[in-house]
C-alpha cells in the first residue's frame, strides 16, 4: 500500500486513519456493515445482468421500452453500487482547507508590471511600425466581415410580394382550379397562386361565409371572401375556422379575427387584419385574383409600410 | 478485512499491475503531473444536497454528447425531398424531405435509434431544467457575489446557449411542430427594427423557409454551441476548483476555510455514482417515455399548424410572451415596430441583460463589496429572496400562459377569459408572492434567533448568516466540539 509514488504514503495513512474512524463511530454496526457490502454486490451484479440482457435485447433485433430499461438498470445499479460504496465505506472525514488569497500580491503585480513596460518600451520606439500593424489587423477584420453577405440574398421585395398577380387562378394544393359553386356555404378551403403551390408565402382561405353583410375594402365575389393564411402577428397559419361566430382562429397564439368585418383582429396578440386578396371570376368560371394582396402578409416588419 | 482506499479503483494505478504503475510513471517521467495530480486528489469539496443540481446539468451535458455524437451518424441536415418508404405504415409514399425521413430512419429503423433519440431529447429538457434550478441555487445563496461574478456570467451565458441548443435541436427535423417553431422564429427575427430583415434573410439563405435553414441550424447545432458549451463548462469548472466551492456557515465553517470531503476517493465516487444515477434516469425516460414523436406530426407543410403546439418547456416562457403581451404595434420615425419584437426580443434581452447584471447591482444597492465564501440562507437576505420570488412567479404565469390552449380545452375555460386572468396574474402574482416570500423571510429569521442578535450580521459584512448555531465563527483548531476525525486531516493545505 505505502509503495505508491512518493508522498502519497502520507495520504494514504491519512485515509487509513480516517477510515478506522469511520469505521469506529460506527461500532457495534457490524450487521449494518455487511448490510452496505450486500447493497453494493447486489447492484453490481444487477448491473451486470441487465449489461448482458441489453446486448441481448439488441442482438435478437432490439425494442426501444426494454433497451431504455435494461440501459437504466445498468446505469443506475453502477450508480447505486458507487454511491452506497461511497457513503458506507470510504472515508467520510470532513477536512479544513484554509481558502487562497485569490488577488495576486503587489510584489507579484509589481514585477509583472516591471516585464510588460520593458517589452512595451521597445515597442513604443518603433511606433509608427506599431500603428501600421494594427492597421494591418484592422483591416483584414474589416475584410473578413464581408463573406457574411454571402449567407443570403438582401431582403428585398419578396416580404412583401406572393405568387399573386391580376388573372392569377386560385388553386388547390394539387393545382386545380376552383368554382364558386364548389364551396358550400360555411366551408374554408386553402388556395394558392397557381403555379406557387405549396409556397410558404401564398396561402390563402377561401371562405364561403353565407351571410349577407361583408365589410370589405377588396372586391369580392358573392358571399365569399379570400383573405390570407398567414397570421400578422408572427405567420402561423390561421388554420381554424368557426363557422358559427365567423371567427379565424390562430392556434399558435390565438389571435382571433373578424371574418365578416375584413378579418380585423378581435382578440389575442394580432395587431393588425389579415390582408384580403381582390378576386372575382374568369370566363372559365374559376376564382382569379385581381391583383396582389394590398399589404404584406404574415408578421411585421420595419419597412412593411414603404 | 478492511477495505482500503486504494481498492476502489485501479486506472489511477495506486496498487494496479506493474503494467498500469509503469505507464503512469512512463507518463509522469515526461509531464510531470504527480504533484498536480496530488493536489486534485487531495482537495476538498463542501457537501450539500444543493450543490449536486448543478452537477446533473453537468452530467446530462456529457449525456447529450454521447447520445448526440450518435445521432449524427445518422442523422441527414438536408431539405432534399425523397419519398418514404420506410416502415411506418402512416407516411409512406408521402413526399419528405431527408431531414425527417432520416429522423424517421433513426426511430423506425436504426436498431436502438429511438432509445437514443429520445434520451437525447430528455437530456436536453434536463439539461437546461438543472441549469435553471441551479441558477436559482447559486441566485438565492448569493453564491454570485465577489469573488465569483466571473463564473455567474458564465453561467447565464451557458443557460442561454442550453436554450439556444435546444431550439436549433427540435427544430432539425422539419416535422409540423418544428417547422412552425421556425416560422415564428423567422417572423420574431424580421421584427427587430432596421436589422431583422437583414438577420433572416443571411440566417435563413432568403425568404422563410430558405434553402439553407436547415444545414445552418445543424452546424450551429452539433459543432458550434455544443464547442463554446464545451470551452465554458471547461472555464466554469477551472474557476470553481481555483476560488473552491462555497460553503453554508456551520460550525468550524468560516469565510477562510473549506470543510469538506476530499476529492479522492469519496467525492469522485459520489460525483461518478450521481454521473450514473442521472443517466439512468435519462435512460429510462428515453426508454419509456415518448417524447417527440414526429411521425405523429407528419412533415412540414407551411399551410398548416396543428393545436396544441407547444415548443419544449424552456421556450414556453417565450410562447406564452408572444400570447399574453398586449397587442401593441406602434411606429417610431415613420417606421414599423412590430408587437413580437416587444415580446420575444424585449422581454429575453432585458431578462438575460438583468441576471448579467445582477451581482453588480445588488454589490452596488448593498454596497457590500467584500469577497463572500460563505453562503447566504434565503431568509438572510429577504429582499432578494423576495425580488427572486417575484421574477420566477412572473416567469411561471408566462410559462403556464404559454399553454393557454391546452388549459382552455383541458379546464373548458373560454380563451377569452384565460388571456386577460393570466394578464392581471403576470402583474399580481409576481408582487404578492415577492411580498409572501418577504414576510416569510423575516419570520424565519425571528424563529431562529432567541437572542435578537441578528444586527450583528450589518456591523460584520463578511459573516452574512444569521442562525444561532452559525454564529461561531472559530478557527479548526480551537473549536472544542470538533470531530477528533476531521481534525486527523484537518491539517490546511494549499
Amino acid at each position: 500500500m505505502s509503495d505508491g509514488v512518493g508522498s502519497e504514503g502520507q495520504v494514504h495513512e491519512g485515509q487509513q486513519t480516517s477510515e478506522k474512524q469511520a469505521s469506529d463511530d460506527r461500532s457495534g454496526d457490524r450487521p449494518s456493515r455487511s448490510w452496505g457490502e450486500r447493497v453494493v454486490a447486489l447492484a453490481f451484479t444487477v448491473a451486470v445482468l441487465a449489461g448482458l440482457a441489453l446486448t441481448v435485447v439488441y442482438s435478437v433485433g432490439g425494442q426501444a421500452q426494454l433497451e431504455g430499461l435494461f440501459l437504466a438498470v445498468a446505469l443506475g445499479g453502477i450508480g447505486v453500487g458507487a454511491v452506497v460504496w461511497a457513503q458506507r465505506f470510504m472515508p467520510s472525514e470532513e477536512v479544513t482547507e484554509d481558502r487562497i488569497e485569490l488577488g495576486s500580491t503587489d510584489e507579484e503585480v509589481k514585477a509583472f508590471t516591471q516585464s510588460f513596460e520593458t517589452g512595451e518600451e521597445s515597442l513604443e520606439r518603433r511606433s509608427l511600425l506599431v500603428k501600421l500593424g494594427l492597421g494591418a489587423l484592422g483591416a483584414l477584420g474589416l475584410a473578413a466581415v464581408f463573406p457574411i453577405r454571402s449567407l443570403g440574398p438582401r431582403p428585398g421585395r419578396g416580404l412583401k410580394d406572393t405568387g399573386y398577380a391580376e388573372g392569377v387562378r386560385l388553386v388547390t394544393v394539387h393545382g386545380r382550379p376552383v368554382r364558386p359553386d364548389s364551396l358550400v356555404p360555411g366551408t374554408v378551403l386553402t388556395v394558392w397562386p397557381e403555379g406557387h403551390e405549396g409556397d410558404a408565402d401564398s396561402p390563402t382561405l377561401l371562405i364561403r361565409t353565407g351571410a349577407g353583410r361583408l365589410q370589405l375594402a377588396q372586391p369580392t365575389v358573392d358571399d365569399i371572401v379570400a383573405y390570407s393564411k398567414l397570421c400578422t402577428h408572427t405567420g402561423c397559419p390561421v388554420g381554424l375556422y368557426q363557422q358559427q361566430e365567423q371567427l379565424l382562429l390562430c392556434p399558435c397564439h390565438q389571435s382571433t379575427f373578424d371574418v365578416l368585418d375584413g378579418a380585423q383582429p378581435i382578440f389575442g396578440p394580432a395587431a393588425r387584419p389579415l390582408p384580403q386578396l381582390p378576386i372575382g371570376v374568369d370566363d372559365q368560371g374559376f376564382f382569379v385574383a385581381l391583383g396582389e394582396f394590398p399589404q404584406p402578409v404574415g408578421g411585421g416588419f420595419w419597412d412593411r409600410g414603404r | 478485512m478492511n477495505t482500503d482506499g486504494g481498492r476502489p479503483s485501479a486506472p489511477s494505478g495506486h496498487r494496479g499491475t506493474p503494467l498500469t504503475r509503469r505507464t503512469v510513471r512512463w507518463l509522469d517521467r515526461r509531464v510531470g503531473a504527480a504533484g498536480m495530480a496530488r493536489k486534485a486528489l487531495e482537495k476538498v469539496f463542501p457537501d450539500h444536497w444543493s450543490f449536486l443540481i448543478g452537477e446533473i446539468a453537468l452530467w446530462s451535458f456529457v449525456m447529450l454528447l454521447l447520445t448526440g455524437v450518435y445521432l449524427t451518424f445518422f442523422f441527414e441536415p438536408s431539405l432534399e425531398k425523397v419519398v418514404y418508404d420506410g416502415s411506418y405504415e402512416g407516411l409512406r409514399g408521402l413526399e419528405i424531405t431527408r431531414a425527417y425521413d432520416s429522423a424517421l430512419d433513426i426511430s423506425f429503423e436504426v436498431r436502438s435509434g429511438l432509445v437514443m433519440r429520445q434520451m437525447h431529447h430528455w437530456a436536453a429538457l434536463v439539461f437546461v431544467a438543472s441549469t435553471s434550478a441551479h441558477l436559482c441555487r447559486v441566485f438565492f445563496t448569493g453564491a454570485f457575489r465577489r469573488p465569483r461574478e466571473l463564473n455567474w456570467i458564465i453561467g447565464v451565458t451557458l443557460m442561454i446557449l442550453a436554450i439556444v441548443n435546444g431550439f436549433t435541436g427540435y427544430s432539425l427535423l422539419d416535422d409540423q411542430l418544428s417547422g412552425t417553431g421556425l416560422r415564428i422564429a423567422y417572423n420574431i427575427a424580421i421584427s427587430i427594427p432596421l436589422v431583422g430583415t437583414w438577420i433572416a434573410s443571411l440566417f435563413f439563405g432568403g425568404e422563410f423557409p430558405g434553402p439553407d435553414i436547415i444545414t445552418r441550424l445543424y452546424v450551429i447545432h452539433i459543432l458550434l454551441v455544443p464547442g463554446v458549451l464545451l470551452a465554458l463548462i471547461g472555464l466554469h469548472m477551472g474557476l470553481l476548483v481555483r476560488q473552491r466551492h462555497t460553503q453554508f456557515s456551520g460550525p468550524g465553517r468560516t469565510e477562510d476555510n473549506v470543510v469538506g470531503e476530499r476529492v479522492w476517493p469519496t467525492y469522485l465516487a459520489k460525483g461518478l455514482g450521481m454521473f450514473f444515477l442521472t443517466s439512468a434516469a435519462l435512460a429510462a425516460l428515453g426508454g419509456l417515455a415518448q417524447i417527440n414523436p414526429i411521425w405523429l406530426y407528419g412533415p412540414y407543410e407551411p399551410a398548416d399548424v396543428s393545436t396544441a403546439s407547444q415548443p419544449d418547456w424552456y421556450m414556453g416562457w417565450l410562447d406564452g410572451a408572444l400570447r399574453i403581451m398586449p397587442s401593441w404595434e406602434f411606429r417610431a420615425f415613420g417606421f414599423e415596430v412590430p408587437n413580437p419584437f416587444l415580446q420575444a426580443v424585449l422581454v429575453p434581452t432585458i431578462t438575460f441583460l438583468l441576471l448579467f447584471l445582477w451581482p453588480f447591482l445588488e454589490a452596488r444597492v448593498t454596497k457590500d463589496h467584500a469577497e463572500h465564501h460563505l453562503l447566504d440562507r434565503p431568509r438572510d437576505r429577504p429582499v432578494r429572496t423576495a425580488l427572486g420570488v417575484a421574477a420566477l412567479s412572473f416567469y411561471t404565469v408566462l410559462f403556464f400562459a404559454g399553454g393557454s390552449d391546452v388549459l382552455a380545452v383541458t379546464f373548458g375555460i373560454p380563451i377569452n377569459v384565460l388571456f386577460p386572468a393570466f394578464q392581471v396574474l403576470l402583474v399580481v402574482l409576481p408582487a404578492a408572492a415577492g411580498y409572501l416570500a418577504y414576510r416569510l423571510c423575516k419570520e424565519l429569521a425571528q424563529r431562529d434567533q432567541p437572542g435578537g442578535e441578528h444586527h450583528a450580521r450589518e456591523v460584520a459584512p463578511p459573516a452574512p448568516d444569521s442562525g444561532e448555531s452559525h454564529r461561531r465563527e472559530v478557527a479548526p483548531d480551537d473549536t472544542p466540539e470538533r470531530q477528533p476525525a476531521a481534525e486527523a486531516g484537518g491539517k490546511p493545505r494549499r
